[in-house]
């Protein structure tokens, strides 16, 4: 079976969320989502999507639709970005909490004032503690194939959580690539049935999420942690048996390349991360010993797999996303995960915000300041005066 | 219909953290037996949420979601589209808020759903103010009723007339309705049950706390809001008003309505209005103001 399409990453995420069958979609209008929704709209017409697609008057209310549907025990999907996900942000935590795992597409754009509408991980970053898996894809094959995988993660009895699936504003969500397209039967055996863990049912009535004391809250928080731990080993799981499957792998927690002998590691997320392999590639043409991992997964963290590969290499990491106050995101991490266990040295750049693009060669400049010892701890890579 | 011939079955068990003389839990006792076993409910943040019990005992015999304070009638919808996915097209689906979660915060999901022609039944429980939170005004508060933030003189604006702005919609079926008269809250609910489409129901629910009179008044208080015009009671079907009971006669002017003061006297909110002396011009303006009210009720509806 090889059935290539060559499409935008929007509309390969509409492919595989309909090869999912979702019973409910819901969504809501955003550049850069929109093409994402209206290739839904497009199977539903066609009658490929057989669910039901809610057009809601706000991304508020497209996800208390998800988290409404979910509750009955049917399997939702839904997308937005930016903005659209900040309005968002209550029912996020809303959906973690009651452990409804509703799926959903961000494309990473930029939060105004001003507008604009390139990418930037600031958003989803900012959802970081909602309780939602995070992963950050950087072709369009993984954006499909994550999607499937994302609902046996999300809906597995030891997950039940929320999941979400990030792509930079055009440069995936509006670049075609090729991708290869799995069978509706090959996709059928490779997913199974949502089994909820509790449901809205008339011959068994619960109430829902009405008022709860401390101690019983704290559990509830406890069993989210525990969750994201179980989902730790089942993106592990669920990767490799995608690989041995359809023989596509991109990586699990984190995507090594070159890693083995690096006295040098990178660290990025998304797009970036793509284009990061070609920077490796280059430098270690130049006789640099230096690797890349690009992290898939920022929640759960993968604290203990960049703590294994810092053994023998510092780290570079490079952050499309800043957190005002203090320094990118996933700086902070991978330095907090680091702590008391390691003495590598870490790096951090803040590169790319606002939609500017981050080539190859800016990657290999910014390894290159700091293999030759001219970096600081925190660089704004390529803005003017800095 | 006589009273007898509603249901004896109880959905409401015993058990529930309302106030004493709650006017939500006497609305629901009604709706539950109104709609039945086959029904699934969606409760914004509001009193129910309290009224329910603590997690994990509930008072409520019908599976019952709770769902953020603005997000009621968009929760519902997805219940809504799930269950017609699934072939369930039996079980009536009910969004429950209160006046905060319907005239103001939950205004947008609200109009949204109905807009969308959603399958389901949105009651909103009236009680003119923010009781939950202890008691802020709402746009359903009337003019110079007083509330916990106020400094003496109330509410310096009028209420929303949402029952218009859902007719806008042009939905099939809404009506008005109030705790004092249960046999017309069961017989508007069981007609909304049958329709399908989108359907609002509001009750006028009296709140002795929020309104603070007598726990043991919460009746006498909704028959006087009808019987002095404070509130209608009517039915809206296919874009045409009827007004029922009492509020018919008032409508028709077959009766005279009572002065407006009957109602609010007994009422702590408006007590500035009466101490440390009665303030004429205020209450001839609340008393003007409902008479103008009615005044277009019938150049629109007669």
């Amino acid at each position: 079976m090889n059935n290539v399409m060559i499409d935008t990453g929007n509309y390969i995420a509409a492919k595989a969320a309909v090869m999912t069958q979702p019973d409910v979609v819901a969504a809501y209008p955003i550049t850069p989502q929109t093409t994402l929704v209206e290739g839904i709209a497009k199977y539903h017409e066609t009658g490929e999507f057989k669910g039901e697609y809610i057009c809601v008057e706000s991304e508020h209310s497209a996800m208390a639709a998800c988290i409404g549907a979910s509750a009955t025990g049917v399997r939702t999907f839904t997308g937005t970005s930016s903005h659209g996900l900040l309005l968002m942000h209550e029912m996020l935590h809303w959906a973690a909490l009651a452990r409804l795992p509703v799926i959903m597409c961000n494309i990473n754009r930029v939060v105004g004032p001003g507008w604009n509408i390139w990418a930037d991980e600031n958003d989803s970053i900012s959802q970081r503690d909602t309780g939602w898996i995070q992963f950050y894809c950087s072709s369009n094959q993984e954006i499909f194939d994550t999607i499937i995988q994302s609902f046996k993660l999300g809906e597995h009895e030891k997950v039940s959580l929320p999941v979400m699936i990030n792509y930079n504003a055009f440069i995936l969500s509006h670049t075609s690539m090729p991708v290869h397209i799995p069978t509706q039967k090959e996709i059928n055996d490779f997913l199974p049935k949502r089994k909820p863990l509790w449901n809205l049912d008339i011959n068994n009535p619960i109430t829902f999420g009405n008022i709860i004391l401390p101690p019983e809250y704290e559990k509830v928080r406890k069993e989210m942690q525990e969750s994201q731990e179980n989902a730790k080993k089942l993106i592990k799981e669920i990767s490799k048996e995608w690989k041995n499957k359809f023989g596509r792998y991109h990586g699990d927690l984190l995507e090594l390349y070159e890693c083995e002998d690096a006295e040098y590691i990178l660290l990025s997320m998304g797009a970036i991360g793509a284009e990061s392999k070609v920077a490796i590639n280059n430098l270690r043409k130049k006789g640099l010993k230096i690797g890349l991992a690009r992290v898939r997964t920022f929640r759960p963290f993968p604290k203990e797999e960049i703590l294994k590969i810092s053994k023998n290499s510092d780290l570079i990491v490079i952050d499309r996303n800043i957190s005002i106050g203090m320094e990118g995101a996933l700086f902070s991490e991978i330095k907090a995960s680091l702590y008391g266990k390691s003495d590598s040295k870490v790096y951090g750049f803040i590169s790319g915000l606002g939609g500017k693009d981050v080539t190859f060669q800016d990657i290999e400049k910014m390894c290159e300041k700091v293999i030759n010892g001219k970096a600081n701890d925190l660089e704004w890579y390529g803005l003017e005066g800095v | 219909m006589a009273i007898k011939e509603i249901p004896t079955e109880e959905y409401y068990l015993p058990g529930s953290a309302a106030c004493p003389g709650c006017p939500a839990t006497m609305a629901l006792r009604i709706v539950f037996k109104a709609i039945g076993k086959k029904m699934i409910m969606i409760v914004p943040a509001c009193c129910t949420a309290v009224i329910e019990s603590l997690h994990p005992n509930t008072s409520f015999n019908i599976p019952t979601m709770n769902i953020a304070f603005e997000a009621a009638a968009a929760g519902a919808s997805g219940v809504e589209a799930a269950l017609r996915k699934q072939g369930k097209d039996d079980i009536t689906v009910v969004a429950w808020a209160g006046d905060g979660g319907t005239y103001d915060i939950g205004i947008q999901a609200l109009s949204g759903a109905l807009e969308r022609n959603t399958n389901f039944i949105y009651i909103c429980y009236n009680n003119q103010i923010y009781s939950n939170t202890g008691i802020q005004r709402s746009g359903a508060t009337p003019k110079y009723a007083a509330w916990t933030t106020t400094t003496v003189g109330g509410k310096t604006e009028y209420r929303k007339e949402m029952g218009e702005i859902i007719q806008a919609h042009h939905i099939p079926y809404a009506a008005q309705a109030c705790i004092s008269y249960p046999e017309d809250l069961y017989k508007k609910i069981k007609k909304a049950k049958e329709i399908k489409g989108p359907k609002y129901i509001e009750i006028m629910a009296p709140c002795p706390p929020g309104w603070r009179f007598g726990m043991e008044k919460t009746v006498e208080m909704g028959t006087l809001s009808v019987e002095t015009g404070a509130w209608a009671l009517y039915e809206y079907e296919n874009d045409e008003i009827k007004f029922n009971g009492i509020s018919k006669l008032l409508l028709e002017e077959k009766i005279n309505p009572k002065p407006i003061e009957d109602w609010i006297k007994f009422q702590g909110r408006f007590r500035h209005l009466f101490i440390p002396k009665k303030d004429v011009k205020k209450l001839k303006e609340i008393q003007d103001h409902t008479n103008l009210i009615w005044k277009r009720y019938r150049k629109c509806y007669l």
